[in-house]
């Protein structure tokens, strides 16, 4: 991908559309195959790297259009099947086509509550846009219909005309749910119990709502403005909401159940336990988590240095270790606070990086420079105990790994070094222990998430969780779907009571 | 919002606040803290441990020198006020049992955070020495307070201006030597005296407790910003402290991590902080 102007993408779908429009004849699948793929218009790359705001604009009226049309209508959509939610996809994107956006997103709201959300941090090329028939017919599941962003388009464009409805809220039951975390799963079910009439509380450890929507996906990728509109539906819906409240220390799941009245709770409180290289120089002055670099920018506004109290490393060379999605966050944010020099350093190759395609080219678009068959070996220390550098092993692909990604080999006496001042590890995070620790006879995994079968119900009664804390680190639409599942199962036994 | 009720200065910079703040009255032990943050849109969080509370009352006491931005700002609320943002209890609480002999050492405000543990240490049946520093006269506080649950109080001052001229870590070296030895010491205070105590006991092989005040974010084991060396191995003060083995506790490199934000502090303080409000 190179960068195109918005300019220029904007024009040449003037153009498109017209010769669309002037057609007498229905377009023939041959004819869809041969509509140009709408690139996503974003800020220019240089202009970008010095601010905060969001990268991707999002598609004009007219490259939704052509997007829409895109679409062949199959009859078996494979695309639904990639849909960890289900959401009926050619049926928005029809309605799209017809120049429908509201029945468009009201089709996504039959199965996503968070469209403006997913429509932009969705890995859609790994799941509704891989097997889509378009894509491989193209040979490229870049070339695939753009789903994601057509789900963008019409979520902002309910939201920017002012037609964002509170759901309707049945007569009051009595009953009373607790929501522990307010990520997209706590979210999803506080939505979905809300709605049954059932009284809601939302129980939050920050002193804001939104979880990883808000402490860790940057405002370049996740304006907040989002998140909190769809906290203040809740809101409007009658949910409460108890922020600095930390499930585990200010108050027990125990308590909640046995004392405070509560019918029924939900555990979305995620995956927030970074983990560590266990190398040597990883507690020197200079090392951060992503969680805690990112924490520090997004939710205390560091980036904001007049006015944050929160301080933030001023960087020259950063490293960044890792190759996810919050690597990326991590190095472009870097970019962003005026570092010289970002490196990001991650031990396989580009086709095992687990980020999104669209935010490793934006990374690279806006300079971080990549290093692949890498990893550092040890973190380097100037005489004040202040990172200095790293040594770095060169590495070589073998047999694939239990992960089935071929495992990565260190090379031998391949050692060198990278001169730097921060590294930040952003190699995934465990489930935090809090609640586990607090909460007898609550079932967990070896690696400490939450055990509840297929419709988020846990050992203890009463007790459901969903999200990162049973997935271990996920994605957000994943979350999402199992708190809908979850609330669904919420709402059969609290109807039953 | 958490209510100040009533606000006391201790010292010219430092001062006790008790707040209303029922769950975490009725939740605290001993060894824990909350985090606050006096404006939840730029405001920085700041851990503070928790020096008292009256669960029946629904309040807790903090005590706090006026150092930084955010202690600084705090020490200009007063009785009425509210501020903005209060979580906990958090951290791990006190280990407490009958140990036997314990002399705990409280440096500067580090008298604050032992405070609720020597109470603790009381209440299981513990013979207690105290053993109270500070650089001046001046910035001594609670000594009433510990006067009254101590078995034995020893007061020093760096400049003699109070009790013996002497470091804490001299009657320390005093009790280690004595027959029988005390079973456990505990040390809260400044990194450097904790330090210090930990080298003090360390050859005649006395247990030191320590309580670690570390830069934090969350507080809750999510940033990691607060971790710590103890025993080669990463430990976060907010969950699996504060309290640790002192002599197992890596201080050097926890200073330098104290010491991470120094230039941005003082661009700070150059831009925005009179530094006599």
């Amino acid at each position: 991908m190179t960068y195109i102007p918005a300019e220029k993408l904007a024009a040449d779908a003037e153009n498109v559309l017209n010769d669309l429009n002037a057609r007498t004849e229905p377009l023939t699948p041959k004819d869809r195959m041969a509509i140009p793929m709408q690139e996503m218009p974003s800020q220019d790359p240089m202009v970008r790297r010095s601010n905060m705001e969001e990268v991707a604009i999002g598609y004009t009226p007219a490259q939704a259009r052509i997007e829409a049309e895109r679409c062949l209508q199959c009859k078996t959509a494979p695309c639904v099947k990639g849909c960890p939610v289900s959401i009926n996809i050619p049926g928005f994107i029809k309605a799209i086509a017809e120049g429908d956006n509201k029945k468009a997103v009201d089709v996504i709201k039959e199965s996503s509550l968070l469209p403006a959300v997913c429509g932009r941090v969705c890995p859609q090329e790994a799941q509704c846009q891989a097997p889509c028939t378009v894509g491989k017919a193209l040979k490229s599941v870049d070339q695939a219909v753009s789903i994601g962003r057509l789900e963008r388009f019409v979520a902002d464009w309910e939201r920017e005309q002012g037609l964002v409805e509170k759901p309707t809220v049945k007569p009051a039951t009595g009953k009373k749910v607790g929501i522990i975390g307010t990520g997209p799963a706590g979210l999803t079910v506080a939505a979905d119990v809300r709605r049954e009439g059932h009284d809601v509380v939302l129980f939050e450890a920050f002193h804001k709502p939104g979880g990883v929507m808000v402490y860790g996906i940057p405002e370049f990728r996740l304006p907040k403005a989002i998140v909190q509109k769809e906290i203040d539906t809740l809101l409007a819906m009658g949910c409460e909401l108890r922020t600095n409240f930390v499930i585990g220390r200010t108050r027990k799941i125990t308590d909640l159940l046995e004392q405070d009245g509560f019918d029924a709770l939900f555990i979305g409180t995620g995956a927030g336990l970074p983990r560590f290289m266990n190398i040597e120089g990883e507690n020197l002055v200079g090392v951060y988590s992503a969680n805690e670099y990112l924490t520090r920018s997004n939710l205390m506004r560091a980036y904001d240095k007049e006015r944050a109290q929160t301080p933030i490393f001023e960087s020259e060379k950063v490293a960044v270790l890792g190759g996810g999605n919050v690597a990326m966050d991590a190095a472009r944010t870097a970019v962003r606070l005026g570092a010289k020099e970002v490196h990001l350093i991650y031990r396989r190759t580009e086709a095992e990086m687990p980020a999104r395609v669209e935010e490793i080219a934006h990374a690279k678009e806006e300079g971080v420079i990549f290093h692949f068959l890498e990893n550092p070996k040890r973190i380097l220390s100037d005489e004040k105990g202040w990172v200095s550098g790293v040594e770095c092993l060169r590495y070589e692909l073998g047999e694939p790994d239990d992960s089935g990604r071929r495992r990565p080999i260190a090379i031998e006496g391949s050692e060198f070094e990278i001169d730097l001042d921060t590294v930040i590890v952003a190699i995934g995070n465990d489930s935090n222990p809090l609640i586990r620790q607090t909460t007898p006879g609550l079932d967990t995994n070896k690696w400490g998430n939450i055990v509840a079968d297929e419709n988020g119900k846990t050992s203890l009664s009463r007790v459901f969780a969903g999200g990162d804390i049973v997935l271990g680190a996920a994605t957000v639409i994943l979350a999402m779907g199992e708190g809908r599942k979850a609330a669904k199962a919420m709402n059969e036994m609290l109807a039953k009571d | 919002m958490n209510r100040i009720l009533e606000k006391k200065q201790l010292s010219e910079t430092v001062f006790q606040m008790q707040i209303d703040a029922p769950l975490i009255a009725r939740e605290r032990r001993a060894g824990q803290f909350i985090i606050l943050q006096l404006c939840e849109d730029y405001g920085e969080r700041i851990p503070l441990t928790i020096a008292d509370a009256d669960a029946d009352a629904g309040t807790i006491t903090i005590i706090f020198q006026a150092v930084g931005d955010t202690t600084k700002k705090l020490a200009q609320l007063n009785a009425g006020d509210d501020i903005a943002a209060l979580v906990g209890p958090l951290g791990t609480p006190t280990h407490i049992e009958n140990f036997g002999r314990v002399v705990c050492v409280g440096g500067g405000i580090g008298v604050a955070p032992l405070h609720p543990i020597v109470q603790a240490l009381k209440a299981a049946g513990n013979h207690v020495t105290i053993i109270m520093g500070a650089r001046n006269k001046e910035l001594m506080i609670l000594e009433e307070e510990m006067r009254a649950m101590a078995d034995e109080l020893i007061v020093c001052t760096d400049d003699g201006s109070y009790g013996r001229k002497c470091l804490v870590t001299e009657p320390l070296k005093e009790l280690c030597e004595q027959d029988p030895r005390p079973n456990l010491v505990v040390a809260v205070g400044p990194p450097i005296m904790m330090k210090f105590c930990v080298e003090t006991t360390r050859p005649y092989e006395v247990p030191t407790q320590v309580s670690l005040n570390t830069i934090m974010v969350d507080g809750t084991g999510m940033c990691g910003g607060c971790r710590v060396t103890v025993g080669g191995e990463t430990k976060f003060v907010c969950v699996d402290g504060p309290e640790f083995d002192g002599h197992l506790v890596d201080f050097d490199n926890m200073i330098n991590r104290l010491g991470s934000y120094k230039k941005q502090e003082e661009a700070h303080k150059c831009r925005c902080m009179p530094d006599n409000p």
